[in-house]
């Protein structure tokens, strides 16, 4: 299988210490690779990255087009890599804050990378909403309203749909399950699973919480001083981790 | 009376004994040279890339913000002595912001100034474009509180740079789609934004929408000056400018049931003014000179008809 995007030697440190180092790193389209590790360890700094929020110090990023292409994002054009983040790319952040606008209604929302890519069609727009807040299992009657008025899990699912409605290859998450209560996460979970299955896109996930990476995640990467210390299929690394720390993080989940 | 200056016309600069300089305390026009040869400057860029906003370094001028220091500037920078001059604001000859830079002009480059646009070669303007269809031998001047339209939408200035330089326009259109959604139309009713050169998003300066077909392949050079944000474009002769709107909600002007009062005009800006103290109103042009210029040349009866239709 080739790889949708493929990091090789990715290194960006901060005062020399913080951040991460010589990391080779595949994501290939239909599958959920999560990223595990504490705080600190370089997760975050690994997805800005992946996602071109961040210049590497070193190492090289590719990434494989629809046309079977492959381009050294490093020399892509501003425009290019511009143009990648609005349509074939998403990102959706771990503070719903973060990625919505806040003074808009959850139909401009969705609308918003419509628009920038050039729809111009009032009445199309709005039907393309409504469908995808109904595929996130949003209340559709509830498309003029504004997303505070939405509670976090609703925020959240409405960042998803903003964020799949150009129908991207690639999707970044960054901790999308945090601060969200147990409940409202497995729905969020649960909602997840079935349109990744669904659509069939590559999605990273950042995450410290084990039981999300065993539930969406087919690939697990661990993560520990700047360095991915442990990769493997999800069942195989969670089942019979290698490394002392991955050992640590296994049994440090609480059983319910 | 001196006649407008004509392009094919030799212009001869003012010397230090021309009769201009008599004002000896100041410069004529008020900038000095060196502070004319940057605007200029910063002119020639804007109107080779349309729509773009240049940074130029304002000078403090002897009004406040927001009253047309930019305009002033620009004005400034371009006149000379055989230039005839028209200043308006919100389309009126006889609004104060207009009276005084009209006036401020007057002692500091001793041109003719006039009311007819017909006869201006130099047009400053707050609010609104002349009613009177423009020429190519004249430029108009607009006053801009705002250059950006995106900078209610992103405060961040280094983003919206990227945005311009990429056309990476989603965000205004996430304004207008919000508007159709909570108003069921776009609620912008002047600096309507506009596409310029099919290319940059610029702000009309808050004309009313009423005025942006104007905007759309007016012979006239346009010419936009902000002094407190330090930023010119222009709007080249002959240049399109497509207002944003969607397919399906496409761009309109405000339509009046009434006409002008005083002229008749059925096809102009109008202001509704309170004309005594039992709130009776009137619909009036708010361009004078158009509503006076219609009242000079038609019979009175005419000018009934057109007002009762």
């Amino acid at each position: 299988m080739t790889a949708l995007l493929s990091g090789r030697g990715l290194t960006r440190m901060f005062d020399g210490k913080n951040g991460c180092a010589q990391i080779d790193i595949d994501l290939h389209p239909g599958e959920v690779t999560c990223i595990v590790g504490e705080s600190g360890s370089g997760k975050t700094t690994l997805l800005n990255l992946l996602s071109l929020q961040l210049r590497p110090d070193a190492g090289s990023l590719y990434y494989r087009t629809d046309d079977g292409a492959r381009i050294d994002l490093g020399l892509a054009s501003e425009i290019d890599r511009r143009r990648l983040m609005r349509t074939e790319w998403g990102f959706v952040r771990q503070n719903p804050r973060d990625g919505l606008l806040r003074d808009v209604s959850a139909g401009a929302n969705i609308s918003e990378r419509l628009m920038a890519n050039g729809a111009r069609h009032y009445g199309a727009l709005r039907d393309t909403a409504i469908d995808w807040m109904r595929k996130v299992e949003l209340d559709h009657g509830r498309v003029d309203d504004l997303p505070r008025d939405f509670s976090g899990g609703m925020q959240q699912r409405l960042q998803i749909a903003r964020n799949l409605v150009t129908g991207p290859r690639l999707l970044f998450m960054d901790e999308p399950t945090a601060g969200l209560d147990v409940s409202v996460q497995a729905r969020l979970l649960d909602l997840l699973r079935t349109l990744t299955s669904q659509l069939g896109i590559a999605i990273l996930i950042v995450t410290h919480d084990i039981g999300v990476a065993r539930l969406l995640a087919h690939r697990l990467l661990v993560m520990r001083r700047g360095r991915i210390i442990e990769t493997g299929l999800t069942d195989q690394v969670l089942d019979d981790p290698q490394q002392p720390y991955t050992q640590m993080l296994v049994s440090s989940v609480l059983p319910v | 009376m001196k006649s407008p200056c004509q392009w094919n016309e030799t212009v001869t600069l003012p010397s230090k004994n021309d009769a201009v300089f008599r004002n000896g305390d100041y410069n004529f026009a008020y900038l000095d040279e060196q502070t004319k040869r940057m605007i200029r400057r910063a002119l020639l860029k804007a109107v080779a890339i349309p729509g773009y906003q240049v940074p130029f370094a304002a000078r403090e001028m002897p009004l406040p913000y927001g009253w047309g220091t930019g305009g002033i500037q620009l004005t400034a920078a371009l006149i000379g002595p055989r230039d005839v001059l028209k200043v308006i604001d919100q389309g009126a000859d006889d609004t104060t912001n207009a009276v005084n830079i009209r006036s401020f002009f007057e002692r500091m480059t001793d041109v003719a100034t006039t009311t007819l646009v017909q006869e201006a070669t130099l047009i400053q303007t707050r609010h609104r474009i002349p009613e009177t269809p423009l020429r190519a031998d004249q430029i108009l001047i607009y006053q801009v509180p705002l250059p950006d339209p995106v900078s209610r939408l992103e405060p961040r200035g280094t983003e919206r740079a990227n945005m311009h330089a990429f056309g990476d326009y989603g965000l205004i259109n996430v304004k207008l789609y919000e508007d159709i959604a909570q108003h069921g139309s776009v609620a912008m009713a002047f600096d309507y934004p506009v596409i310029v050169n099919g290319r940059y998003l610029a702000s009309p300066s808050p004309i009313p929408k009423f005025d942006n077909p104007k905007l759309h392949m007016n012979p006239a050079l346009q010419l936009f000056g902000a002094g407190r944000e330090r930023r010119i474009y222009a709007i080249p002769p002959f240049t399109s400018v497509r207002s944003l709107d969607f397919d399906d909600h496409p761009f309109t002007i405000q339509p009046w049931d009434e006409s002008c009062a005083l002229c008749g005009a059925p096809d102009s800006f109008l202001e509704e003014m309170t004309v005594d103290d039992r709130g009776n109103r009137q619909h009036i042009c708010s361009d004078s000179d158009y509503c006076a210029q219609r009242r000079a040349t038609q019979p009175a009866h005419v000018r009934h008809q057109e007002a009762m239709p």
